[in-house]
């Protein structure tokens, strides 16, 4: 728009954006560019130029946006590990070579980071000399009116009989009624305009806004980051119950993802117990025999004495804060307590058993590993149903979360139960070099134990017995230090703040001139708005009707 | 009242509200058809010719002119009272449940909230924004979503699980479906924008009533300058904040988080475009399209395509979570 620059005038007050066609004196001297005498300076300056152009930022914008689309549709190993080593085995062609493109990582490759890295450059190099700028025009006059006003797109004009002076005072009135900064007449001393004519502006905070809008991101960026490199996530099945409990150290965690720059000294000290832990079921409606609430009681001290023990709710939604470190309740489920005897009637295993839930109704399934047993190792693998019935088809099920009538169901198996001798899951049993144990009474089957808690039963061929004492509940807790997450938040809060001034504060600049003419005084109106999104024709409309009006009465 | 009645009262809400779009659309159909019938000047002639689309040059029909205005008039009272039941249906699905609650705990609600929101949207702005010319393709869209909510996404009433209950989730919720009303209007103006460009103005049909192509996309622009921030406000602030309590980590990369970025990011392109030489109109609204296009694959695709997602409204609980089980080593 050539007759935006026309008007920004010389002064440049709010430059036009970098990228836009306004065009730049500076650098580009009369010595300027002779074709192939670009020296590495000027090189490096027009490298610059394009990256901190509003074209670049946009073009990056994009790239970002569709750089982040594969990590939404291929499973992300920092998301859910589970998932995605799963899907890895059932593609093995595609593995690796996704794994080369870093696919299962998207949001840590380098590509990723070249990309935000680029647009972090390119945001500071355009913010930086806006902030300059700005900060000269906040002292700035507004910019002398053009000369002929009536070329602008939203303008007007009429005659009145009225003297120039009076219809320029009462638009200087008005104007300032309306919060415009008015220019300080400049005396006819500058030529280029006598002082025929109001000069007003309004809107100033827009550009501030904007500036802090991209400020902001920054800082955003650096609280995420922060989080991302010095903080951790970990999680842990802890059993509820006196005789389990759990000690913040890297030992005790069941899986633990640490950012590349944690270190294990941060991590505060504490230990809690989990006292009990309720649920309150939804008895009625659709969902019923679903959980709707959860509560878990715990006792958590910080000295190393426990002289400090407080006890708290934890809850859904309800974190439980010790100093810097977080504590969430993400899960629940049912522990039965095993024991199982072996053949020379010693206790080989004894404790409660994490069985992991399979769906929402808690059938959860698990493994025991008798490894001290002696003659032969003993393991058992099964299912737990918390509510036990037999279906209308008469196969076993689980009427509900709830333990209303808890039943194991379990095989066994006997032999090595770690040919390997490497660390194994505690839920999967390996029966690779361990046998069936079949059923006595009909060797074709294998047995299954069908249990309730305070059953015994003894198991062929001397192997022992397995005992189902009772059943406990276990939580899992994700615990995790995010620092940072307080700059990020007041970032985006200062982000949208920012916005908020930018997008609907809606910078204006709006020139009154009248002159003596034939027919009486000519006075011609006209605005221009720089945002692009106001409705300046209504601007000028209702300031001509105001200067019209005040004269009539 | 009780409530099983509430939720009844609710469907047959919903059905109301179908019917009396449904009947406003007709009624805007038939606006239309007598605004293409309107045929005085050959249409070749003014096609191209750059002519604006309000120079008065038709002798005007006064008998058609009528017609025009009365079913235009017509179909915005239908809308209006189709709004109103519309909001009987939300209000219902609300007071159904025990406790009270907002309504949109699964997609069926979603969808009926999000609706609803494009709808009252365009009654509000209406006279602001001179937006009968809208009217048939609002009346469309909303009408065939709450047929398809009807048909295929309809869930009973239910509880919230603890998860959901938070009033976090309330703002966010809340604020996710006015910024996707916001952009879907803004959205529809930005594809009327880019049919209007390709036909040139027109002096006769529905083209005719369309306003010029600045008009529209200041209009657009100012409904996405609404819409952005809220947005912002849902996806950057209310989301991770209760994302943190729930999940404990406050971004996740989960799909839909992810697909939410990449909204903002598109309309932040939008945004910049608008002030880019060289992507102002026809660019700028491909974007607004784009992000459009984004702001529905979230809402209708992810739950669909992705299971990871833990925003994934067929699995509310987020307890039992077995996520990591097969880490846990044994010495
Ligand atoms: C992280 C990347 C960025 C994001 C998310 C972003 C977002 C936005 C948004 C939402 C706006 C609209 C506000 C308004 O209209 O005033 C905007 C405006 C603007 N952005 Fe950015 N931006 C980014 C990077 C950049 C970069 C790298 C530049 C420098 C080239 C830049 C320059 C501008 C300018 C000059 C405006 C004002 C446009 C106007 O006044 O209409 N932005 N940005």
């Amino acid at each position: 728009m050539t007759q935006r620059s026309s008007v920004t005038g010389p002064e440049g007050r709010i430059p036009d954006f970098p990228g836009e066609e306004s065009p730049e004196p500076d650098g580009q001297g009369p010595d300027g560019r002779r074709p192939g005498e670009l020296n590495l300076r000027e090189m490096l300056r027009w490298a610059w130029r394009q990256l901190t152009s509003m074209r670049t930022a946009l073009v990056l914008l994009l790239l970002l946006a569709l750089a982040a689309v594969p990590g939404s549709l291929i499973p992300q190993s920092g998301v859910d590990s589970l998932k995605t080593s799963r899907w890895q085995d059932a593609h093995t062609t595609l593995t690796p070579i996704y794994r080369k493109l870093g696919l299962f990582d998207v949001y840590s490759t380098p590509w990723f980071g070249a990309i935000y890295v680029l647009l972090m450059i390119s945001l500071i190099g355009c913010i930086l000399p806006r902030l300059r700028v700005y900060w000269r025009g906040l002292r700035a006059q507004p910019p002398a009116a053009p000369r002929h006003l009536l070329r602008l797109p939203d303008s007007s004009s009429y005659t009145t009989a009225e003297e120039p002076e009076a219809v320029l005072a009462r638009a200087r009135t008005l104007l300032k009624k309306q919060r415009y900064r008015i220019r300080a007449s400049t005396g006819p001393a500058t030529g280029e305009t006598a002082d025929d004519a109001v000069s007003g502006e309004r809107g100033f905070l827009r550009e501030a806004g904007n500036l802090v809008f991209h400020l902001s991101i920054i800082l955003v960026l650096v609280g995420f980051a922060m989080g991302s490199l010095l903080g951790y996530k970990g999680g842990v099945i802890v059993v509820v119950g006196k005789d389990a409990g759990f000690t913040n150290t890297l030992s005790q965690y069941d899986d633990f993802d640490p950012g590349s720059l944690f270190s294990e000294s941060r991590m505060d000290p504490f230990t809690f117990n989990i006292d009990d832990f309720k649920v309150s079921w939804i008895n009625s409606g659709p969902k019923r025999g679903m959980a709707k609430g959860f509560k878990s009681e715990l006792t958590y001290c910080q000295k190393a004495d426990c002289s400090d023990a407080t006890k708290y709710d934890l809850r859904v939604n309800h974190p439980l804060k010790i100093g810097g470190t977080e504590v969430f309740l993400i899960g629940h489920g049912y522990a039965p307590v095993i024991t199982v005897r072996d053949g020379q009637g010693n206790v080989a295993y004894s404790g409660p058993t994490v069985f992991l839930p399979q769906n929402q109704t808690f059938f959860s399934f698990g493994v025991v590993k008798a490894s001290a047993a002696k003659p032969e190792q003993i393991g058992l693998q099964g299912v737990f149903y918390p509510t036990f019935i037999m279906d209308d088809d008469g196969n076993p099920a689980t009427l509900m979360g709830n333990d209303l009538n808890p039943l194991i169901s379990m095989h066994v198996y006997a032999g090595d139960l770690n040919p390997t001798g490497g660390p194994q899951s505690v839920y999967a049993l390996d029966t690779s070099a361990a046998k069936q144990v079949m059923n006595p009474d009909n060797p074709k089957q294998p047995l299954r134990l069908d249990m309730k808690p305070g059953q015994t039963v003894a198991l062929p061929n001397g192997l022992g017995s397995v005992t189902f004492d009772s059943v406990v509940r276990w939580n899992r807790l994700q615990i995790s230090q995010s620092p940072g997450k307080d700059l990020a938040l007041i970032g985006v809060v200062l982000c949208l703040v920012g916005l908020l001034g930018s997008l609907f504060i809606r910078p204006r600049r709006v020139w009154v001139r009248a002159r003596r003419g034939e027919g009486g005084t000519l006075v011609e109106v006209a605005a221009l708005d720089r945002s692009g999104g106001g409705d300046t024709a209504a601007v000028v409309r209702s300031l001509v009707e105001a200067l019209q009006k005040e004269k009539q009465s | 009242m009780t409530d099983t009645s509430w939720g009844m009262l609710s469907n047959q809400a919903v059905g109301a509200a179908g019917v009396l779009y449904f009947l406003a659309l007709i009624a805007h159909l038939v606006e239309w058809s007598a605004l293409s019938a309107r045929k005085r000047v050959p249409a070749e002639a003014l096609v191209g010719a750059g002519a604006p689309a309000e120079q008065p040059a038709v002798p005007v029909d006064e008998d058609r002119e009528h017609r025009v205005a009365l079913f235009g008039r017509l179909g915005f009272l239908l809308t209006l009272i189709a709004l109103a039941a519309h909001f009987v249906a939300l209000l219902g699905r609300g007071m159904a449940a025990d406790p009270h609650r907002v309504p949109w705990g699964n997609m069926y609600e979603f969808t009926l909230s999000g609706t609803f929101v494009v709808a009252a949207a365009y009654v509000v702005l209406y006279r602001r924004f001179d937006l009968h010319w809208m009217a048939p393709l609002v009346v469309t869209f909303v009408l065939v979503c709450l047929m398809i909510a009807v048909l295929w996404l309809y869930e009973p009433v239910a509880q919230l699980t603890e998860a959901l209950n938070s009033y976090w989730l309330v703002i966010h919720v809340i604020s996710a479906i006015l910024a996707t009303g916001a952009f879907t209007l803004g959205g529809i103006t930005s594809a009327v924008y880019l049919v209007k460009a390709r036909v040139g103005p027109r002096e006769t049909g529905w083209m005719s009533r369309v306003p010029s192509l600045e008009v529209l996309d200041r209009v657009a622009y100012r409904i996405h300058a609404f819409g952005f921030p809220v947005w912002t406000f849902a996806v950057l602030i209310t989301g991770p904040i209760w994302a943190h309590q729930a999940w404990s980590s406050y971004w996740n990369w989960d799909p839909k988080e992810v697909w939410a970025f990449i909204t903002w990011v598109v309309y932040a392109g939008y945004l910049h475009a608008r002030a880019t030489a060289g992507w102002r109109g026809r660019n700028a609204a491909i974007l607004a399209l784009v992000g459009m296009a984004t702001l529905w694959f979230n809402f209708i695709g992810i739950n669909y395509f992705s299971t990871t997602s833990q925003h994934s409204y067929a699995a509310p609980a987020p307890v039992p979570s077995t996520e990591h089980p097969a880490l846990a080593i044994q010495g």
